[in-house]
């Protein structure tokens, strides 16, 4: 596993309705636990499903002063649209960590595609995609500790909500 | 004790802001990208005893808002570009009646409904001259979500203070975004109230002026009774056609902001003692343009960042005492006609060198963008 570092920038990119910004303010609430400096930030169209929508989080020790990511470490990509986005920044050394049900299979370095949705949909639910990616890139990346985020699942939901999380988070972790 | 750090969204903390100031009623409309602000009201209003009204469009949101403020609460109402259009009449109104109130507008990329979900910073002349007849009103613009919250705290503070409305105009970017936040304890910040009048209620009059610019103002509902007229009125508040009387009133709806100009601009300035190069930036922009003056001293070019955090009144003595030192100054902002870089270029003259750097299709100005105009 990396060594943890000072600064993270994320990017999680996908289709609107795929819970891509709540995950980012997940993300980042997990890392407010750990005493970090978080910016948040999203960017999305007028429709609440479809079209490009991402969100960015930056962790930080220190104070963190231009709000939007510029040198991403790790982007999770769960459509085409979005992967074809950022595919080319796999070469200059981003991982990247796409969706293989709705995105082309690449090959390459630094490019690691897992089936999220069908794994999420095979689970009991698809809504459950973004915190199993969530749950593969941390396994792979320390951006924040998997117990932390867990910490902010068990906080934002209850019942089986909160089992179908959780167990998705466990079985996004043991994709690495 | 310190609360718990959260990452909480601008919006929210405007929201939050207001109930630390007091505000205790939210009449409003809900639109992107200021909707978590009703949303939020709606949750917390009831809870401390206050008002949560949605009501059927922004006209009728601005009345609720000047007629909740005259019975003495403090209120307030939250909408972007196309809703503060709609606004601009009754806001009239409340400068004209000398309400205390706030309203937030989450900038947003237009013309007309433009794109709804996409940053602009192309409200700023209309906060100042979006409405007719000659008068001033005061606006501030937060870059963090802890400016969010403490500027709210303060724009009530002014509107109270001053018996004005308060726009506070943050951008989509600072809107939406999330930081770690913690609300200050109660008293952390200082939370002001109106001037209650302290004569009897057959004495009052609801704009007699005091020293300091500012007539008390009573309570609809208490033993006072007054009248509020959009149209021109003497200090018994009743009309007056009289010459004199309107010269004096349109002299002193701006005299009691220009009286304490040095109190209502607030500025931060981000190494500008030596600064070759100034940034004079607002907002979201503000951020890049730190980005981008760190950027530029590695390169060897001595650059700071002036942040407007008033917008209006504009902060003319600051602008003209840092750009003086300066050989360039450079306006970063998100709309196509240089808003800000106008009043600039109208302190500093025609002799200055003022570069512009301009958005305007809903995408963020970048350190980059701003690095571009300064190497």
């Amino acid at each position: 596993m990396n060594e943890k570092k000072e600064r993270y920038e994320v990017i999680l990119a996908g289709s609107g309705g795929q819970g891509l910004v709540l995950a980012g303010i997940m993300l980042g609430e997990a890392a407010v636990r750990e005493g970090r400096n978080v910016v948040q930030t999203q960017s999305y169209g007028i429709a609440s499903r479809g079209g490009l929508s991402l969100a960015e989080v930056i962790i930080d020790r220190e104070e963190i002063i231009y709000q939007q990511v510029q040198q991403p470490d790790v982007i999770l990509a769960l459509t085409e649209e979005a992967l074809e986005k950022y595919a080319a920044l796999a070469d200059e050394g981003v991982r990247i960590f796409y969706d293989t049900t709705l995105a082309k299979p690449r090959t390459g370095a630094n490019l690691t595609g897992h089936p999220f949705t069908k794994i999420a949909s095979d689970l009991g639910n698809v809504a459950a995609v973004n915190i199993l990616a969530l749950g593969t890139m941390l396994a792979a990346i320390p951006v924040v500790k998997t117990e932390s985020l867990a910490g902010v699942i068990r906080k934002r939901f209850k019942g089986t909500a909160l089992e179908m999380n959780l167990k998705a988070l466990s079985t996004g972790e043991e994709l690495v | 004790m310190a609360k718990e750090a959260r990452l909480v969204q601008g919006n929210q903390a405007m929201a939050e802001g207001a109930i630390y100031a007091g505000a205790r009623f939210y009449a409003g409309y809900p639109i992107t990208p200021s909707s978590e602000i009703a949303e939020e009201c709606s949750k917390v209003m009831l809870k401390v005893g206050g008002v949560y009204m949605q009501m059927e469009d922004e006209i009728a949101s601005i009345a609720a808002v000047i007629g909740a403020s005259l019975t003495g609460a403090k209120a307030f109402t939250a909408t972007s570009g196309p809703g503060f259009s709609l606004m601009q009449e009754n806001l009239g109104l409340a400068v004209m009646g000398e309400v205390p109130c706030v309203v937030i507008d989450v900038q947003r990329c237009g013309p007309s409904t433009g794109l709804a979900t996409k940053p602009a910073q192309s409200d700023i002349m209309q906060l100042r001259w979006g409405r007719h007849g000659d008068q001033i009103v005061i606006a501030l613009c937060p870059a963090t979500v802890n400016e969010c919250f403490a500027l709210t705290v303060t724009a009530f503070n002014f509107a109270e203070k001053f018996r004005v409305p308060v726009i506070l105009a943050p951008d989509e970017i600072v809107g939406h975004m999330r930081e770690n936040f913690s609300v200050p304890e109660p008293g952390e910040i200082a939370v002001i109230d109106r001037k209650k009048p302290s004569v009897s209620a057959d004495r009052y009059l609801p704009f007699a002026a005091d020293a300091d610019g500012v007539a008390p103002l009573a309570a609809y509902g208490s033993d006072y009774v007054f009248h509020v007229s959009s149209s021109m009125h003497g200090r018994d508040g009743y009309s007056n056609n009289d010459p004199a009387n309107a010269a004096w009133r349109v002299a002193q709806l701006h005299r009691k902001i220009e009286m304490h100009q040095d109190e209502i601009v607030l500025t931060k300035s981000f190494a500008v003692e030596d600064a070759d190069v100034l940034l004079i930036a607002y907002g979201a922009t503000t951020r890049a343009g730190r980005a981008a003056a760190m950027e530029a001293r590695k390169q060897g070019i001595k650059a700071g960042v002036l942040q407007l955090v008033t917008l209006w009144p504009f902060a003319d003595k600051e602008v003209a005492a840092l750009a003086k030192k300066a050989k360039t100054v450079v306006v970063p902002e998100m709309n196509y006609s240089g808003q800000v870089a106008g009043e600039v270029r109208r302190v500093l003259g025609s002799g200055a060198e003022i570069r512009r750097v301009n958005s305007y299709n809903g995408e963020i100005i970048s350190p980059q963008d701003i690095l571009k105009a300064i190497v």
